[in-house]
């Protein structure tokens, strides 16, 4: 009986480099024991996206990275044993294990493909039965349609096809840390009110769910807090014991850093009360973790703390929101700012004039691009502030595609009518999703785990 | 005129969003700052550093024992990432926003600094 499970991160999202998982990957061959690969790639948005592909065409509505972060791997996890834990499955779990079923074939192999489904709710609830449960918001309520609605299920069903034998397992929305707990349960078979056991099943995973934020990814600060070889760098490998230890680990020869900072940032990422982080399994509490520093590049966590989990479950819903309109223009030179400045006003002035409706936000690349706000009070008394190289970026949302297009036009426009040297107008309407969140009865979800080709 | 005391010489952070929500985890660099930081990173200061975007309440959580506060800022994300007019709508960036903040020169302050600086 196996008393180390070793959970390695192939990808912490969709966009994640698609050849980070091959130095895992080769790490967790050389060693003995139950090993896994773990693959998150479900932002909030992206099952939405993956719904309405799924609804132009059946075969597809799974995540679009799948084939890219699996190739470079898929045949060295079949060959060495290490079984493959992705949410890849999106909106259609049953096309993404054929898919992937598919790429192990012309490989030379037949693995057995695990299914999780039961995260889709639209079918069970109604708008409005959704809009009754949505929490901090009224975003649902009095809206006819939406595109997706999926809970997040927990660890259970991962556990469930393990036992059923999946070499692989793919998922649609599960809270991300339940990808690791998953396969702890399936191997040490923690009960299901273990609750220190099962929070540290869940801080594992919670520490490798974004993939190198634990290890040196998203930590760098030059001079202040260096990172080597980020060109390069290693994603964790976790070393979870039977009793809930957890070592953060990283595979020998890659770049990147695992100390007591980068694991404490990675710990409280997207956490609210550190007592009570809410899970679909358990209630996290990491108020009396201890986190030391046992070697180079190894972290040791401990005491992780659970108490029973909630009675309902979060789902996320998305519905479509119209368009986001942006355009940009920049000007440079002597007195940038001010020609900056006046040209935000002429189309500010002019768009109250055409679309009085509209709300428009402008940021100012080169004053501030990302920390202004959307009333502008930031930017305003930057103005001020002689640059040399100003780019104006105008945006707004809606649902009124002739509103847009005249915030688009205005923008364009100040080429000819414009103060003096306004250069490089890019301008694109993309289509927006919005998402709100509702609180779920537990009965109202009916989660299940398959084998590809197996009878229902 | 010395030039202002950042949060950034004593502390690192890194952002997260959910919803409308944002997350601010801030890291001290050595356990001497702790005590320091705890005095004058308080909520009403966070409040009022990232008072263009109206927080309508600020929640600061201790971590002593691994030497960190994680503060929850309500509804400071423009609407969150799939609504934001922004670029940022997740709110990542704010981590620098909060390392902005102004210091106190105090006597604990300076020690600490000390203490890194020795490194």
């Amino acid at each position: 009986m196996a008393d180390l499970v070793r959970i390695g991160s192939g990808a912490g999202f969709a966009g994640d480099r698609t050849d980070a998982a091959v130095p895992v990957v080769a790490a967790l061959a050389r060693m003995e024991g139950p090993r896994f690969l773990m693959f998150e790639t479900l932002a909030e948005r992206t099952l939405a996206l993956c719904q309405l592909a799924r609804k132009s065409d059946p075969s597809k509505g799974y995540s679009p990275a799948l084939e890219k972060l699996l190739a470079p791997v898929l045949a060295d996890c079949l060959a060495s044993g290490i079984r493959i834990i992705g949410n890849f499955g999106a909106a259609n779990p049953q096309a993404a294990a054929e898919r992937i079923a598919q790429m192990a074939r012309d490989l030379g192999h037949a693995p057995r493909i695990g299914i999780v489904t039961g995260s889709e709710i639209d079918d069970r609830l109604s708008v409005s039965e959704l809009a009754a449960r949505e929490t901090g918001g009224t975003l649902l309520k009095g809206r006819s349609a939406i595109t997706s609605a999926d809970v997040y299920l927990g660890a259970a069903p991962i556990a469930e096809a393990l036992a059923l034998g999946a070499d692989i397992v793919v998922t649609g929305r599960v809270a991300d840390p339940a990808l690791a707990l998953g396969p702890l349960l399936h191997v040490f078979g923690w009960a299901e009110d273990d609750w220190d056991r099962l929070a540290a099943g869940t801080l594992a995973g919670h520490l490798l769910e974004c993939g190198s934020q634990v290890s040196g990814g998203y930590f760098a600060d030059p001079g202040v807090k260096d990172v080597p070889g980020l060109d390069d760098v290693g994603f964790p490998i976790l070393e979870i014991g039977r009793d809930g230890g957890i070592l953060v680990t990283k595979p020998e020869g890659t770049g990147g850093r695992i100390d007591r900072f980068t694991v404490i940032e990675q710990m409280l990422y997207e956490i609210h009360d550190p007592a009570a982080y809410l899970t679909p399994d358990v209630v996290l509490d990491i108020t009396d973790t201890r986190v030391e520093e046992v070697g180079s590049d190894r972290v040791r966590v401990s005491g992780a703390r659970g108490k029973p989990r909630p009675d309902t479950l979060k789902a996320t819903v998305c519905f479509e929101a119209g368009q986001l309109a942006e355009a940009e223009i920049s000007y440079a030179g002597p007195n940038a700012s001010a020609r900056a400045r006046l040209a935000a006003e002429v189309v500010r002035t002019r768009l109250a004039r055409r679309a009085p409706g509209l709300k428009l936000r402008v940021d100012a690349i080169g004053l501030t691009s990302v920390f202004n706000d959307t009333g502008g009070a930031t930017l305003a008394p930057l103005f001020e502030t002689e640059r040399e190289d100003v780019r104006l970026r105008f945006s707004a949302q809606s649902t009124d595609k002739a509103e847009l297009e005249m915030l688009l036009d205005e923008v364009e426009g100040l080429y000819c009518a414009g103060p003096a040297g306004g250069a490089g107008v890019r301008k694109h309407m993309t289509p927006r999703l919005s998402s709100a969140s509702c609180l779920i009865e537990r009965g109202m979800t009916s989660p299940k785990a398959t084998l590809l080709g197996a009878q229902p | 005129m010395n030039a202002p005391l950042l949060l950034h010489r004593l502390a690192h952070a890194r952002a997260g969003d959910k919803g409308n929500r944002l997350n601010l985890a801030l890291v001290c660099r050595v356990p001497e700052a702790y005590a320091p930081l705890a005095a004058q990173v308080t909520p009403e200061a966070v409040a009022a550093l990232f008072s263009a975007r109206h927080p309508s309440k600020v929640v600061r959580y201790d971590l002593p024992n691994l030497g960190a506060f994680n503060f929850v800022l309500d509804d400071v994300l423009e609407g969150g990432v799939n609504a934001s007019l922004g670029l940022d709508g997740h709110g990542k960036s704010l981590s620098f926003r909060l390392l902005e903040l102004e210091l106190e020169p105090t006597e604990d302050v300076l020690r600490a600094l000390r203490v890194i600086e020795d490194r």
